[in-house]
């Protein structure tokens, strides 16, 4: 396990150093400056501000100098936001990010398993139907088309809850709902069609053979091996979440890092840009990492120590 | 069973742990009570307080380092420059009393009045003399502005030939501050109203260090408001300033600003009236033009065509003229754009920028190159059978936006209709590349912007000299550039407006050497209640000073 981990590690330095690089590289070739009156700037001031910014440097160097403060946890400053460290920014904007994340994702989960279980044990009944209906417009209908509706109806018509910004912690409802849609939908049919799979299995006749009551077959045989599939589901749920907010932050208001990231790309904040590029490669690299455990640990099939027997 | 443990357990800690660190805004204290008072309904008192929206958090809150309108606007709300531009964006005296000029009009002497800044510290002479050093020795964004302005030595310190200590100010005691300029300037009081002119307290500004302007109380104001609460992306409060010398004049208690980003969210929040003030769309305004708060404010952006001079075709007048007169602006506005635009003929937009006589810039130049399809095509016939050829196919360079590439369809539909045998291809690229095409003189035609850097008639004008970084079209007249050598140091102000009026009519009447399209404009959702929010059309475009609810 301990070598195991340590090899991960090391994977996962490699894999940052290159998205890092990459990112480096290609946003060198996008066309403008960082500063927000390039249009009135003439080309001696813009010079005198490069040469300030260390912009007028080969970007060998910059990349270079780049990488040096990098590894001593140095995210260097934004353009934009005149005198803010890409860290204190991050740090600010990452809690609301988070949380409508996580909350979209739990509530997905649990609202997408019950779906799923209740449609496949009901199997060609309306319930069935209705929940597959559920399911397929949830896969196909965006995210911010739910964001704009739940706005509109909940929040405008019925005022139960705030239409947007971030005042307390009923602000975080509509957001997480809208972000949750997208969960409920891949968790639901994913379950439903493991559950099937593993109800025409042969232990499952065999448990009904025993003589076990039906809900002991349903809890201790079925769901708990049908479970194990949807782990793997929650690395790209998790991704597609951390995505997905970025249209969610902005129709809601909610100072989040989603929002913070589109507007550094447009305006050009290269620091802010790199800086946020690493935390989603990070925050990625560490879920599919986690999956991977969870599924060593629900899977005893799943060897996690040697790859060489794979 | 590791899996319930996980969702049942880990996740909602995790959330209870981050719930900690989400910095809501309201917390249950009077921010909830602050936005009904807002909307000044329901209670007879009408609190003077009112809650507006801005696009996206301040960028910085350093007068001396602020590059954007949103700064700009908080800034010209608590603090005060020696002038301030008044609600009908002329400039009056501020943090000065008193202002004389020696008799070539180069030295500038200006008497502070007594005011104080939020911490208790009179502002001085040498808060003006230290904050604008400090744009020169830190290369802030608008240091150009102390350019134009023509303070002695600016120009050289910016092309770091001489040590930011010489610029042309002194404090000559307290209350006392002198400015010489190298020339006479009639555009200097003007441009003293910018957020680049504030004064900012050295002692306060150095005991911050690097966290200053970085939080609501690490800024003073010294104007009609205080910065009292700052939330990072969501929000700022002004409050009204007890201690401000005209503190009489202002009505109201507290102004309220939250951010949104995203228009269609900011009108459900003015219609469950949480905000006071939102901007629209074009996209929104079929649905809430009706609406009573519904406002068309002309903006003092303007767009237009830009000919690269050097093209064998477009450097003849004709072709340029038939451009201009092919193009039904009416329509570009009214059913293309729909967003508070206005059709401009000339390069000076209308309604921001009088004559010292009171008169306006547009009314009194009137319509140039306005015409219709029948004349373009005699200008265009006679410019075709000049150039020796029968038809014309030009690019036009334009940016990838909504707005920009609806713009170029239309030019190109109008164009290709009205004048025959003219085809126009479009190629849309990122807005920074647009720029860096245009600067490069690499297109045939580009649809440009431009934006006013102070308020008057001179920041569209003086772009055309030849050699002017904003140029970019190598359109070259050797009357235009003497008559901007002239207004530019023509106190004379009569004279002088006649003279900026005179520019316009080469630029175009002689030269058609630009196609203005149109004016920008903005649609907004504005309680009814309120009353005399000033808006400008340059630096800060949003006075509070005068305003208040109903």
């Amino acid at each position: 396990m301990k070598r195991y981990l340590l090899q991960r590690f090391a994977y996962a330095a490699l894999t940052l150093f290159i998205i890092v690089s990459a990112t480096f590289l290609l946003m060198q070739l996008l066309p403008g400056t960082p500063y927000s009156n390039a249009e009135k700037l003439t080309e001696s001031q813009r010079a005198i501000l490069d040469a300030k910014y260390g912009l007028d440097k080969p970007v060998a160097i910059q990349y270079l100098t780049y990488i040096g403060n990098l590894v001593q946890g140095d995210l260097g400053y934004s353009f934009q936001y005149q005198g803010r460290t890409v860290m204190s920014m991050i740090g600010d904007r990452i809690g609301p990010s988070a949380l409508i994340g996580l909350q979209g994702l739990v509530f997905g989960t649990i609202i997408g398993l019950v779906l799923g279980i209740v449609s496949a044990l009901r199997h060609n009944t309306a319930l069935d139907y209705a929940s597959v209906t559920i399911a397929v417009l949830g896969m196909s209908i965006p995210s911010f088309v739910f964001a704009a509706l739940l706005q509109y109806y909940i929040g405008v018509k019925l005022g139960w809850l705030p239409v947007a910004l971030w005042e307390n912690y009923q602000s975080t409802i509509l957001p997480s709902l809208a972000l949750s849609v997208t969960v409920i939908a891949t968790v639901a049919r994913f379950i439903r069609s493991e559950m099937l799979e593993v109800l025409g299995q042969d232990y499952v006749t065999t448990a009904r053979a025993k003589g076990l009551n039906e809900s002991g077959v349903i809890w201790k045989h079925v769901i708990r091996n049908a479970l194990i599939p949807v782990v793997t589901m929650l690395g790209p749920l998790a991704v597609s979440i951390m995505t997905g907010t970025l249209v969610i932050e902005k129709i809601f208001g909610v100072p989040g890092l989603g929002e913070q990231f589109t507007l550094s790309i447009l305006v050009l904040d290269y620091s802010v840009i790199m800086g946020i590029t690493l935390l989603y490669s990070a925050l990625f690299i560490f879920v599919v990492f986690v999956v991977d455990v969870l599924y060593g640990l629900l899977d005893p099939r799943i060897d996690l120590k040697g790859g060489s027997k794979a | 069973m590791n899996k319930k443990w996980v969702s049942r357990f880990m996740a909602p800690a995790a959330a209870a742990l981050i719930l900690a660190g989400c910095n809501f805004s309201g917390s249950g204290d009077e921010a909830s009570g602050d936005s009904e008072g807002g909307s000044a309904e329901g209670d007879g008192s009408s609190a003077q307080v009112i809650t507006l929206s801005e696009g996206s958090d301040i960028p910085t809150m350093d007068s001396t380092k602020a590059h954007d309108s949103i700064a700009f606007n908080v800034l010209n709300n608590i603090n005060e420059g020696l002038y301030r531009q008044n609600e009908s964006n002329e400039v009056e005296l501020a943090m000065a009393e008193k202002h004389d000029k020696n008799e070539d009009e180069t030295v500038h002497t200006f008497t502070l009045r007594e005011q104080n800044w939020s911490n208790g510290e009179p502002v001085t002479a040498q808060d003006f003399e230290y904050a604008w050093k400090r744009v020169m020795r830190e290369a802030g964004p608008y240091n150009y502005m102390l350019v134009t302005a023509g303070i002695k030595n600016a120009e050289a310190i910016m092309n770091e030939e001489v040590d930011a200590e010489e610029l042309g100010v002194k404090a000559v005691d307290e209350k006392t501050l002198e400015v010489t300029l190298e020339a006479p300037n009639p555009l200097f009081e003007t441009l003293l109203a910018f957020a680049t002119f504030l004064p900012q307290n050295q002692a306060f500004v150095e005991e911050q260090g690097d966290q200053y302007a970085l939080e609501a109380e690490n800024v003073l104001a010294n104007g009609p408001f205080v910065f009292s609460e700052w939330q990072q992306e969501q929000g700022w409060t002004l409050e009204k300033n007890e201690d401000y010398w005209d503190a009489e004049n202002v009505k109201l208690d507290k102004a309220e600003f939250v951010v949104i980003k995203d228009p269609q969210s900011g009108a459900n929040l003015y219609e469950t009236e949480k905000v006071d003030r939102v901007k629209l769309t074009s996209s929104l305004v079929d649905q809430y033009q009706d609406n009573e708060g519904f406002t068309n404010e002309k903006a003092s952006g303007i767009v237009f065509l830009r000919f690269n001079h050097n093209h064998e075709v477009l450097s003849n007048a004709n072709i340029r003229r038939a451009v201009n007169m092919a193009i039904d602006r009416d329509g570009l506005t009214d059913v293309i754009l729909k967003d508070g635009s206005t059709p401009l003929y000339g390069v000076v937009p209308e309604g921001y920028y009088n004559s010292p006589e009171g008169q306006d810039y547009r009314e009194l130049n009137g319509d140039i190159n306005k015409g219709t399809p029948e004349e373009a095509q005699e200008f265009w016939t006679k410019g075709l059978e000049e150039a020796g050829i029968d038809s014309l196919t030009v690019s036009l360079n334009i940016a990838d936006t909504d707005e920009m590439k609806k713009v170029g369809e239309y030019l190109q539909a109008q164009l290709e209709d009205n004048l025959p045998g003219f085809k126009l291809e479009l190629k849309a690229v990122p807005f920074a590349q647009r720029l860096e095409i245009e600067k490069a003189i690499e297109y045939d035609l580009s649809l440009s912007t431009w934006g006013p850097d102070y308020a008057d008639p001179m920041t569209y004008l003086d772009m055309w000299v030849d050699g002017s970084s904003a140029n970019r079209m190598d359109y070259v007249n050797p009357k235009l550039d003497e008559l901007v050598a002239e207004a530019r140091t023509d106190t004379d102000l009569s004279n002088r407006y006649k003279t900026l009026l005179e520019i316009e009519k080469v630029l175009l009447e002689e030269d058609a050497a630009v196609a203005p399209l149109y004016q920008r404009g903005n649609t907004y959702l504005t309680r009814p209640s309120i009353e005399n929010l000033v808006i400008h059309p340059a630096g800060a475009d949003l006075s509070l000073k005068w305003a208040s609810v109903k």
